[in-house]
């Protein structure tokens, strides 16, 4: 049973915006809607830092907790999905989750907002037919036993998607290469306490 | 090293000796050779080098600032007509509130309501006239209040049930119909609840507004509140128009009611641009004062109806009775008893022009 994860090494991400392109066209993505993005943090500046973010797909997650419908679910592979047919648009999902994943195709009076829709990790969504759930949910690349087509096409490899102990492992080497001792994710000067780089030396 | 050239002279038998043996010493040389250069290589890799060359990493500090909410001036996000954060701080925030405390708590307020007036119910039981009724009638409510008061009352309920179905429904409903069901039970909920609630929010105003001048608060009131409506020492406390409970209700409703009106509506338009952050504000003031005030309108309906003889008929025909009259509301009584009718003359008065006559004069 794999734990699927997406993982953006934020060293490698050059802002491309590749995924979110892949994205759309692999889904078919509704006008407006923008399933993943790319957030750079003191853009300009020397130490400009670029991350491409979707659902992360997380283990206890807030929309499914607080969804009135009790529309998520989440598959064998720890992959966060909802059925657009009991979703009811009240955007109580919006408000809990970290990543600002859910988006709503319209934002009308009478909280009329269209049904959710959200990343999917290409794995598709609850339909009777194929058609159904390519026009409902976009492509079910892990059906064919495929990744997310974001992380498939990312140029610098810098998002990274696929069963978490995989993600963890490629990373775990790039911050051995990099050298490191901190695990490249910051200059705290105590994380050294935790030499990561040292632990996974010697793991191989 | 040994191994390799004791096992070749086996290997290669057409070779003498001593040729062998050199053959595979030059060979094992150059791949110890090979060996240093790819450490001269792999050295490249030295953290001292990356990190002087390296971009800089990112610091603790721009971790802490994206976890927190903040955005910064140059903060940059790829999706179109959006200004959310990289990490929705507030929203674990909201989610522990609504299904930590308000979820639980709402459901333990309105049950122990719906307890303690059937415990009321059982052991005190209904609130009875304690005279003869004199069949002589006083106007209380005229027919555009009643009308209002109905047309409030039933949004309220309506509003009350598709909103504790949309906070609690999902535990019971969804288990019980199954999906098909559920998704439309759901669906529809969401749908009065959303265009209903404008509607009672206007018609909630314009209610308060018609009663506030029988709801100021009295000096006599406080004597009521204190004798605990006439139930402690069971005698019967000074009350006008309406008794210190009624007011108290009316100002919950001025509140309260209006603070979840205000807050439904910035539910209820998202089409201002109203962020997450302030939504999920509303929606917690917007869940606590409704669950509140479901639970005290349950009190409310119940000294309507099953609690007390006699006032229901207020509501519905506009007329009380004038013991009811004297016993709930003395003062009241006294300012208006020369303007009783009797049932015939209710009758005759109905019968010539309908039932929209001008009420008794009322104070608090």
């Amino acid at each position: 049973m794999a734990q699927m994860k997406f993982m953006c090494d934020a060293e490698r991400c050059i802002e491309c915006n590749g995924c979110v392109t892949a994205c759309k066209n692999a889904n078919d993505v509704e006008w407006g809607i923008q399933r993943r993005r790319v957030v750079t943090l003191n853009d300009g500046e020397s130490d400009e830092m670029s991350i491409s973010v979707a659902c992360m797909h997380c283990d206890d997650a807030p929309c499914m907790a607080v969804c009135p419908t009790d529309c998520f679910y989440k598959t064998d592979d720890g992959i966060v999905l909802h059925d657009k047919d009991l979703c009811i648009g009240c955007g109580y999902c919006l408000y809990a989750c970290p990543f600002g994943a859910p988006q709503f195709p319209q934002q009308d009076a009478f909280g009329e907002r269209g049904k959710m829709d959200k990343c999917t990790f290409c794995a598709g969504g609850p339909a009777e037919t194929k058609e159904e759930e390519y026009e409902k949910y976009g492509a079910n690349r892990i059906a064919e036993g495929k990744l997310p087509l974001c992380a498939e096409m990312c140029s610098t490899k810098a998002l990274l998607a696929g069963d978490a102990q995989d993600v963890a492992d490629i990373f775990r080497q790039r911050v051995v290469h990099r050298g490191h001792e901190d695990g490249a994710w910051s200059n705290n000067p105590k994380a050294s306490a935790d030499n990561l780089a040292y632990d996974a030396a010697r793991k191989g | 090293m040994n191994q390799l050239t004791a096992q070749a002279p086996g290997g290669v038998p057409h070779l003498t000796h001593w040729q062998g043996v050199w053959r595979w010493l030059l060979l094992a040389f150059a791949l110890v050779l090979s060996l240093g250069v790819a450490q001269v290589v792999h050295a490249q890799a030295d953290p001292d080098r990356e990190m002087s060359t390296g971009a800089p990493g990112i610091d603790a500090d721009q971790w802490r600032q994206v976890r927190s909410g903040e955005t910064g001036d140059n903060y940059r996000t790829s999706r179109y007509e959006s200004d959310y954060n990289l990490i929705n701080s507030s929203g674990e925030t909201w989610r522990q509130w609504r299904n930590r405390w308000v979820s639980p708590f709402g459901l333990i307020v309105i049950g122990g309501m719906i307890v303690i007036i059937t415990l009321f119910y059982l052991i005190v039981g209904r609130k009875e006239l304690e005279g003869e009724r004199t069949g002589r009638k006083l106007f209380r409510w005229p027919l555009f209040l009643r009308a209002l008061h109905w047309s409030v009352a039933s949004l309220f309920i309506v509003l009350a049930l598709t909103g504790l179905n949309l906070l609690f429904g999902k535990f019971v409903f969804r288990g019980l119909f199954g999906d098909a069901f559920w998704g439309g039970m759901i669906s529809a909920s969401k749908f009065l609840h959303n265009y209903l609630g404008p509607i009672f929010g206007v018609l909630l105003i314009v209610l308060l507004v018609c009663l506030i001048k029988d709801n100021i608060p009295k000096k006599h009131d406080l004597e009521w509140f204190k004798k605990g409506g006439g139930m402690v020492g069971k005698k019967h406390v000074d009350a006008g128009f309406a008794n210190g409970g009624e007011k108290a209700w009316y100002w919950i409703l001025a509140t309260v009611g209006v603070l979840v009106v205000a807050s439904g509506f910035v539910l209820d338009f998202p089409n201002f641009g109203q962020g997450r952050d302030t939504m999920q504000w509303a929606n917690i003031i917007h869940a606590v004062g409704a669950l509140g005030l479901t639970a005290v309108s349950i009190g409310h309906i119940y000294i309507g109806t099953l609690g007390t003889e006699g006032s229901l008929e207020g509501m519905t025909t506009g007329y009380v009775d004038e013991t009811w009259a004297k016993e709930h509301h003395n003062l009241w009584y006294e300012e208006v008893k020369d303007q009783s009718v009797s049932e015939q003359e209710l009758v005759d008065r109905r019968a010539s022009k309908g039932a929209g006559d001008s009420p008794a004069t009322r104070s608090s």
